[in-house]
Parts: structure tokens; sequence; C-alpha cells
């Protein structure tokens, strides 16, 4: 299936190019994924996400790919770009500083088609890990406060509502490599964000999901899913502060 | 028909040359783990030739004298001291310790937790495990 064509284009004489290998794989009739080659013009600014569309638009409209919002913050557009995980749709050719650009699906996800990946169990496991405040009074009604909180009780758990559940970080981890029933840095990480959060009172309920022995005691801090995640959500961070609470080390 | 997953697999897990020295230490734990623990039995194998008395002692004793037995205890020397220190730093920072404070995240987006402090941590780890090492060959080629 391998081929090599050019982009006829009008775009400016200033535009380099690159190869663009594309993944193709259907799994309902291919045995196994190939690769397709495209020559595609880009400038500084071009990402790879536009890189793909160009190929859609001008050779063949039959690449599946899964984007949105174009400006990191869907989650849809995740893939593997020249060997790592990261955002099509936030990561520019020029960056990658290589004259292949090689992208395939993210691995530890089943295959769709070509480039887009099922979530199902990652927003499965995110659920689990029950993403909302536990409490038992609620600010929707009237006669009750808001809930109130300091800049530094915000700063506690911010950083990882960033989360935009692109599942970046479950396609670097290690143990997501073998483990099918591991719930991943994603959700644990979003599990430290609600306990760690001022206004949550659902910390024993939560601990008490991920104390699984395919829960959180089966991350070993290699620290590729803080690496990749492209929101500075830092994953690794948030899961041994939380392991930090199981064990003792802090309160 | 199970769905195939796409996982990495084995492969994906001890590939040590993308993310960092992290991955690289991750690697080096799991082998040293398991290198000790295969030692450790073959240890208690060892030391029970002392059931068969002196001779039978001193025959298998005769095994780390050769040039192949210093190598394999060298190797042993290096899987213990890395797999200690390395341990500790590990075991620190399941604890949450030296894995940086939550903040705003500002791009670009460096995580707190790959910081200095565990890479040092690596670092030495792999310097003591070498210096042990060499020490442990001198001290049984020099005598
Ligand atoms: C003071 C000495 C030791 C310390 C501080 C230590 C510490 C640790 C730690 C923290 C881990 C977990 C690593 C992770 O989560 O990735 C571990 C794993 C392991 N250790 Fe040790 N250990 C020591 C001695 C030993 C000895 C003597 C043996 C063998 C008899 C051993 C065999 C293992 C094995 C097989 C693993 C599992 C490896 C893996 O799953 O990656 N350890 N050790
Ligand atoms: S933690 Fe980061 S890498 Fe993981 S799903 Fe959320 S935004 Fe993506
Ligand atoms: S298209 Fe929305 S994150 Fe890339």
């Amino acid at each position: 299936m391998a081929q090599v064509s050019s982009i006829s284009n009008e775009q400016s004489s200033t535009a380099k190019s690159i190869i663009l290998k594309i993944s193709r794989y259907n799994p309902e009739h291919d045995e196994s994924s190939q690769f397709m080659e495209f020559n595609v013009k880009y400038e500084k600014w071009t990402t790879v996400l536009e890189a793909i569309l160009d190929v859609k638009k001008h050779f063949d409209h039959s690449v599946a790919v899964r984007y949105s919002c174009r400006q990191a913050t869907c989650g849809s557009c995740g893939m593997i770009i020249n060997g790592k995980p990261r955002l099509a749709c936030f990561t520019k050719i020029s960056e990658l500083d290589s004259n292949v650009v090689t992208v395939e699906p993210m691995n530890n996800f089943p295959v769709i088609r070509d480039l887009a990946v099922k979530f199902e169990k990652l927003f499965d496991s995110h659920q689990k890990i029950k993403p909302y405040l536990i409490r038992d009074d609620t600010e929707l009604v009237s006669d009750e406060k808001e809930f109130l909180q300091t800049p530094e009780e915000v700063e506690q758990y911010i950083q990882f509502a960033n989360c935009i559940k692109c599942g970046l970080c479950n396609s670097a981890c290690p143990t997501m490599a073998t483990d099918s029933s591991f719930v991943g840095p994603q959700a644990l990480a979003q599990a430290y964000r609600y306990v760690a959060d001022s206004r949550d009172k659902g910390k024993d309920s939560r601990l008490k999901i991920i104390d699984d022995s395919h829960g959180i005691w089966r991350c070993h801090f290699a620290g590729s899913c803080s690496q990749v995640c492209p929101k500075g959500v830092d994953p690794a961070m948030g899961i041994q502060l939380l392991r930090g609470y199981m064990l003792g080390f802090r309160s | 028909m199970p769905q195939d997953e796409h996982k990495e697999g084995v492969g994906g897990m001890i590939n040590p040359t993308r993310y960092g020295i992290e991955r690289v230490a991750y690697l080096l734990m799991r082998l040293s783990g398991l290198g000790l623990l295969a030692y450790f039995v073959a240890h208690i194998y060892e030391t029970s030739n002392i059931l068969r008395g002196q001779v039978g002692w001193n025959e298998f004793l005769e095994l780390t004298q050769t040039t192949e037995g210093h190598i394999f205890l060298a190797i042993v020397i290096a899987m213990c001291v890395f797999h200690t220190v390395n341990g500790i730093r590990v075991m620190l920072g399941h604890g949450g310790v030296g894995v940086g404070k939550p903040a705003r995240p500002d791009y670009p987006y460096d995580p707190a937790s790959q910081n200095y402090r565990h890479k040092i941590g690596i670092y030495s780890s792999i310097v003591l495990a070498a210096v042990a090492t060499m020490y442990g060959l001198a001290v049984m080629f020099g005598e």
C-alpha cells in the first residue's frame, strides 16, 4: 500500500516539505497496519494535525483521524508522533526537527481505524473514581452559601483540574503496556484532584476504590505520564501524593 | 472475539530509550530485583552444600574463585548497590517525598515530579553501583 504522493500546492515557495507517514489499519478487514507516505509542505507554524488534514483534503479523504478544538482543549487528537504520544494539534512539525514525521494510533487503546482509538475504558476508569464533589450539602439550594476557597486551597488541586482526558499519559505508562485492568495515571490523577479539594468529603470512599490490586499500587513512579502530558497535570506527582496519604506519610 | 487492546506489551514496558533516565532506572530496578531474587535462591542452594561436609563446601566455594565467579559476584554487587540506593529513592517518591508541590501550571509545563532531586538519586545509584563494583573487582582480582 505504501506510496509517495505529492500535493501540488499553491503555497508560498518558502515552505519546506516533509514525508508524512500515516499508519493505516482497519481492524475489520486488515491483518496488520501499513504505512502510507505523503509529501507535505509545511510552514514554521504548521501543526501535525494540519498536515494530516492537508492529506485528507488533497489526497486521501479516507484517513481516519479524530479532532475537534484544534487548540489542545478537547483531548481528541492524541496519537504517537515520531514515537511518542502527543496531541497532533499541539505539535508543530518544525519542533520535531525531522524530515520524516510518523503518525500512529496511541498505544494501549483499541484502534477504531487508522489514527482514531477507542476511549471507552479511559472514560470508565475516570468515572470509577467519582470525579465530582462528594458531600451531604449542596450549593444549588438557594439558602445555602457558596463553598468558598482561599487561593491557597485552589492551588492544591487546580493543576490536576487541567486534565483534558486525552489519554496520552495512559499511552506512555509502562504498566498500561501490559496490564489490561490497571486503572491508569489519568484516573489516579483525578482521584487526587478531588481528594485534594477542600470542598470534597469523599476521600475515604475514593481511597477505597483505588486501593486495589490493579489500582494505585501498580504505579512504579516511572514518570512517563508526566513527561507526555500536554497540560502540565503531572499525574505522577498526584499519584505519589495520593499514595503518601495511603502509606501514612501525609495526612 | 476479544477486542485487540493494542497494548505496547513487554517490549514497550522495558524500552529504556524513551522518557529519559527515569525509564532507565525503572528497567534497572526490575532487572536488579529479579537478578537479586535469582541470586538469593542460588545462594540458599549454595550454602546448603555445607550439609555435604567440609569437602563439599570447599569444592563449591572454589567456583567463586574463578574468573567467571569473580565477574558473577561483581554483577551481584552492582545489582545490590543499585537496587538498594534506587529503592530508597523510589520508596521516598512513593510516599510523596521530593515529588514537588502542586502549583498553577504554566507553559511549557515542565512536570515538577520529574525533578533534579530524583534525577540525582538515579545517577547517584548508578555511580555508587559502578564504584562498588570496581572496588569489588579490584579486591577479587587483586588477590
Ligand atoms: C535494602 C535493600 C532493598 C531495598 C531498599 C529494596 C527496595 C525495593 C523497592 C522500593 C521496590 C519496588 C520498585 C518499584 O516499585 O518499581 C523493589 C522491588 C523488588 N525487589 Fe527490592 N529492595 C531491596 C532488596 C531486595 C532483595 C535482597 C531482593 C531479592 C531477594 C529484592 C527483590 C526485588 C524484586 C524481585 C522486586 C520487584 C521488581 C519489579 O517489580 O520491578 N529486593 N525493591
Ligand atoms: S493527565 Fe494529562 S496526559 Fe493524561 S489525560 Fe489528562 S491531560 Fe491528557
Ligand atoms: S483537536 Fe482538541 S486537543 Fe487536539
